[in-house]
């Protein structure tokens, strides 16, 4: 690195090393999206046995082991709710937390604490309290509440990120020019931090709809997505597993694109208008 | 107004994390029978975990995944944020493979690790490439539903967690310091050692934070990836409350509580969490 000019032999071996680590990141998943076309006769391993979408036709009907249709609707239903509860409530905690005010630490700890807690008593807490409350657990109710403990501190820290590197002049400049706080906040803050929020809705969404660990004695009787596919690999001997791996990547690799695209035309646009907010944010 | 601001997250951090887990501190003393629980308040529960030889090799297995899997993400962690901090030159690429690396973050972990099974089983490619050159005879059965397996698996799901804070602390690094290492005569790898490591020191505590609670507090990878032939705290938590064993859970999990605050705690003196945003 001292070395500007040239490409030493350290930079090959780190290279190499990468390469190596996105293989590894990414190998077995690809292994999984060959199989799910397997041909009818096809098992869980490699070779192919023909082609066929004979497994992702396997997933609609509804004799199949587990009710995958449902168990998706409520997962993306859920992960949609807990997107827009972590990017309203990161928001406005995030606005509180520009200026000092008594308890702050408290509430920074205690948004820490939800980070660090074991997942396996959150979830094991929630679903004790339900049922000595006598309340039915449901996804909408003790599963949304769990997933908000696990996706709160991903949005809170990422607008403390946010906050630390924004400029408060922008606002200074809208307020001396008459702009009441709610037109600060609608045209000037909101506009530059956008991509930012977005980035935190990509959060809630993904870690709504692909968790597991907090979700477990929390979701009551009607499985979330995870839930259903933990319970497949215990008695699914056919590649409909795999059927079922690709489409919810897929769903999960639709939502990661639409978030970095939606942020990358917003970066665009603003420096075809000449704009520098929200520059030195990457 | 700052007050109306927290309260959403406040409220929800109050009801879903606070009052559920002092509910387990409080039923950890309870007494219970086969078909309901009885308030109380007995040592029973604690006095049985701590004299069960159970419960200490229980311990000893999930630390034992949880130091191997620092060992390697810290490791693997490392090296690759330093290929991105410093010899990937452009900030377009460093956000690019940067992205590459974070993109399985967002994807299911229960998939990612069942994709393991084509990769490890008994006639996966691993075993076929072995047979295939005559290297062994017999497909090796310990690929799959093992130790071995958890541990890659924790690797794979989560050395993400060292990459982004080390990331972050090696781009906040000076390099008008890395140059003057240089210029006094160190090599990249006395540099590495007296400079950037120690640079990366907070890095390494968050990404620790993480590893440890995510891998000391698992369940499913360790249930999925070893066939359930292994155990760890959480495994055993939740067969006590398969069996409505509650007070005993809860005990349970007030330790687990106890010992990973510990770890944290010792962490958290190497870092300031929230100058490192």
């Amino acid at each position: 690195m001292h070395d500007h000019a040239r490409r030493g032999i350290g930079f090959y071996l780190l290279a190499a090393f990468f390469v190596l680590f996105v293989v590894f990141l990414y190998g077995p998943m690809f292994g999984v999206v060959i199989l799910s076309f397997q041909g009818p006769d096809g098992g869980l391993t490699f070779p192919m046995n023909g082609f066929s979408f004979r497994w992702f036709a396997n997933l609609f009907e509804e004799q199949m082991v587990g009710d995958f249709k449902s168990a998706f609707l409520r997962s993306f239903g859920l992960a949609i709710i807990v997107m827009l509860l972590t990017v309203i409530f990161s928001l406005a905690a995030g606005l509180a937390f520009r200026r000092p005010f008594r308890g702050a630490s408290i509430v920074f700890y205690l948004t820490v604490a939800s980070l660090i807690v074991p997942s396996i008593l959150i979830t094991l807490g929630i679903g004790l309290m339900f049922d000595q409350l006598g309340i039915e657990s449901n996804w909408y109710s003790s599963g949304l509440g769990a997933h908000l403990t696990w996706t709160l501190p991903f949005g809170l820290l990422i607008m403390f990120a946010v906050f630390n590197r924004f400029d408060p002049a922008y606002e200074e400049a809208a307020r001396d020019l008459g702009a009441s706080s709610w037109q600060v906040l609608r045209h000037v803050l909101l506009p530059i931090i956008g991509p930012s929020l977005v980035g935190v809705g990509l959060f809630g969404f993904t870690l709504s709809f692909d968790e597991f660990a907090r979700t477990l004695m929390a979701a009551g009787v009607n499985n979330t997505l995870p839930l259903e596919i933990f319970g497949m690999t215990t008695n699914a001997t056919t590649p409909v597993l795999y059927a079922l791996g690709t489409v919810t990547t897929g769903v999960s690799f639709l939502i990661i694109g639409l978030s970095l695209a939606i942020i990358s035309v917003v970066q665009r646009r603003r420096l075809r208008h000449g704009s520098d907010a929200g520059r030195g944010m990457v | 107004m700052p007050y109306l601001q927290i309260l959403p997250l406040t409220l929800t951090l109050l009801v879903f994390l606070v009052a559920p887990v002092g509910l387990i501190g409080v039923v950890s003393f309870w007494d219970y029978t086969e078909f309901n629980l009885i308030p109380d308040f007995v040592w029973t529960n604690y006095r049985e975990l701590f004299e069960s030889r159970v419960t200490y090799s229980i311990y000893l297995s999930t630390l034992k995944f949880t130091a191997l899997t620092w060992v390697f993400t810290t490791l693997i962690g490392f090296t690759v944020a330093y290929f991105l901090a410093f010899h990937v030159r452009t900030l377009r690429w460093q956000i690019t493979l940067f992205l590459i690396c974070t993109i399985p973050f967002w994807t299911s972990n229960i998939i990612r690790m069942i994709a393991w099974i084509p990769v490890l089983g008994r006639h996966g490619l691993i075993n076929e490439a072995l047979l295939g050159s005559g290297l062994v005879d017999t497909p090796q059965e310990w690929l799959l539903y093992s130790d071995f397996a958890v541990v890659l698996a924790f690797v794979h799901l989560y050395t993400l967690f060292m990459v982004v804070p080390i990331f972050n602390s090696m781009m906040r690094i000076d390099r008008a310091v890395i140059e003057a290492a240089y210029d006094a005569g160190a090599g990249p790898w006395r540099t590495i050692r007296h400079v950037v490591l120690p640079l990366c020191k907070p890095g390494i505590a968050i990404g620790s934070i993480f590893i440890v609670t995510l891998v000391m507090s698992d369940y499913v990878t360790v249930q999925m990836m070893s066939g359930g032939q292994s155990a760890s705290v959480a495994v055993a938590m939740n067969n006590k409350r398969a069996l409505l064993q509650y007070p005993a859970a809860a005990a349970d999990a007030v330790v687990l509580l106890g010992v990973v605050l510990l770890m944290v705690v010792g962490l958290m003196r190497i870092v300031n969490v929230r100058k490192e945003l």
